[in-house]
């Protein structure tokens, strides 16, 4: 359970991080919070030449918001994302998932950013961040850019993160008030999603006006649920409608088979958990 | 070979380390700290966890060089002049071991837990140590002691009050 040997670079600011990863070459690996990182070089399914730990720079922490957007540093961990008061009152879908994910002991060191740069189809961040249009500031040496939810997951671990970039920032637009829910099976307390779904409804007037829906592990990539948010639309929440909406789940879907379950029976638990994500949101 | 400086159970430590080295190698191999167990090669079991400034971390999922700078806790650095922890003292009474592989494991997650919420329900206790596995099953007794240790620790009980520290500095 050793990793293989590689060299080790802690840079104190996000342009020697970036001109670090340069430097390293194709075979450079950038350490979060390591709680995916480093069962897989232990394991060696990965053996990078290079290490980029971002650890210690402080920026990456940052929590902070302007009017329209909640702006979460890459390095903030799932610990303090559940927590955060910002994050709670405007992205309430983020805290809810984040609670979900792993442990106490992994959700002190892992990251929101090192999660959804990771983009294993089973995390629980992703259809969260989909669902809710949330955008990746991506550094490069060339500077900034950004890049929406639709485009960031590409496929199965691939993002929209070049070669040479770093992941800085997730912003999420604010959903104040809006009533949201994540509902997620899995086979024991600490497993990876088998399914999972992401709810965000704004309701007025007891009728729903607009839905969100993201899927987890329904595919390659996290799943926007667009039929099942369009069937909710204008309806009022309640058991019948859920259920109706719900059937919509598996469209577009390409659900894996694997030791967990198979694509059928994914199939069955997001139509299912879809329904009871829309009643647990409507609340 | 890179410099880490860390305070182990309130020893101060510096040593060159090889980059690729796990906390968890580092207090067993380096610092004898053999308290510390490693159970699993997946991150899974929660046997090494440790507390690192404060928060309970599986060391096996850390490398020693992130912890430059920082305070580790080891179920060695728990009682103090011979009398066990709160949480150990449970453990003990209350049978929350049987063949005691996870136990160094369950108490850093218990500790953690506890200062994080003195009083938790039976649900919170069971959800707090989520990322600890017994192998004998024991969780029964486990999540009794948790909440035994919790009554113990509670300001005002009758155990005394200079114990109830969440995470003991070690030391002094």
């Amino acid at each position: 359970m050793i990793p293989a040997k590689f060299d080790y670079v802690r840079p104190s600011s996000v342009e020697e991080a970036v001109s670090a990863l340069q430097q390293a070459g194709e075979d450079a690996k950038i350490l979060a919070g390591g709680q995916s990182l480093l069962p897989v070089l232990r394991l060696r399914m990965a053996a990078p030449s290079t290490v980029i730990d971002l650890g210690g720079i402080p920026e990456l922490k940052r929590i902070g918001e302007d009017d329209q957007y909640v702006m979460v540093g890459a390095m903030a961990t799932h610990h303090e994302v559940m927590r955060n008061d910002l994050i709670k009152q405007h992205v309430e879908l983020i805290s809810q998932a984040t609670e979900t994910v792993a442990d106490p002991q992994v959700r002190h060191r892992g990251t929101l950013g090192g999660a959804l740069a990771h983009a294993d189809p089973a995390g629980d961040l992703g259809a969260a961040a989909l669902a809710l249009d949330a955008e990746f500031v991506i550094l490069g040496s060339g500077g900034t850019r950004l890049v929406p939810a639709a485009e960031f997951f590409q496929d199965y671990f691939t993002t929209a993160i070049g070669e040479g970039e770093i992941l800085t920032m997730i912003r999420f637009p604010k959903y104040t008030g809006w009533k949201t829910h994540y509902e997620k099976f899995n086979r024991v307390a600490q497993a990876w999603s088998m399914v999972a779904v992401a709810v965000a409804l704004k309701v007025d007037g007891g009728s729903i006006s607009e839905a969100r829906i993201g899927l987890t592990n329904m595919g390659n990539v996290p799943i926007r649920a667009t039929g099942v948010e369009r069937a909710l639309v204008g309806q009022a929440a309640g058991p019948d409608v859920a259920k109706a909406a719900a059937e919509h789940a598996t469209e577009g879907t390409s659900a894996p088979s694997d030791a967990d379950a198979a694509a059928d029976y994914r199939e069955h638990l997001a139509k299912v958990l879809t329904g009871r994500a829309v009643l647990a949101a409507a609340g | 070979m890179t410099e880490v400086r860390v305070t182990v159970d309130g020893v101060n430590y510096a040593d060159d380390v090889e980059p690729r080295m796990l906390l968890a190698q580092y207090l067993r191999e380096t610092l004898g700290k053999t308290g510390t167990l490693i159970g699993c090669d997946t991150s899974n079991c929660g046997a090494c966890t440790v507390s690192l400034n404060g928060q309970s971390v599986k060391s096996c999922s850390v490398l020693a060089v992130q912890a430059d700078g920082a305070e580790v806790t080891t179920i060695e650095g728990l009682a103090r002049d011979g009398t066990l922890h709160p949480v150990q003292e449970a453990f003990r009474e209350c049978h929350g071991l049987q063949c005691g592989y996870c136990t160094p494991g369950m108490i850093m997650a218990a500790v953690d837990l506890l200062g994080d919420n003195p009083d938790p329900t039976e649900q919170e206790v069971r959800e707090g140590i989520e990322g600890n596995l017994c192998r004998c099953t024991g969780y029964q007794n486990i999540v009794r002691a948790v909440q035994s240790a919790a009554k113990t620790m509670k300001p005002g009980a009758a155990q005394p009050t200079e114990q109830a520290a969440p995470v003991a500095g070690g030391g002094n």
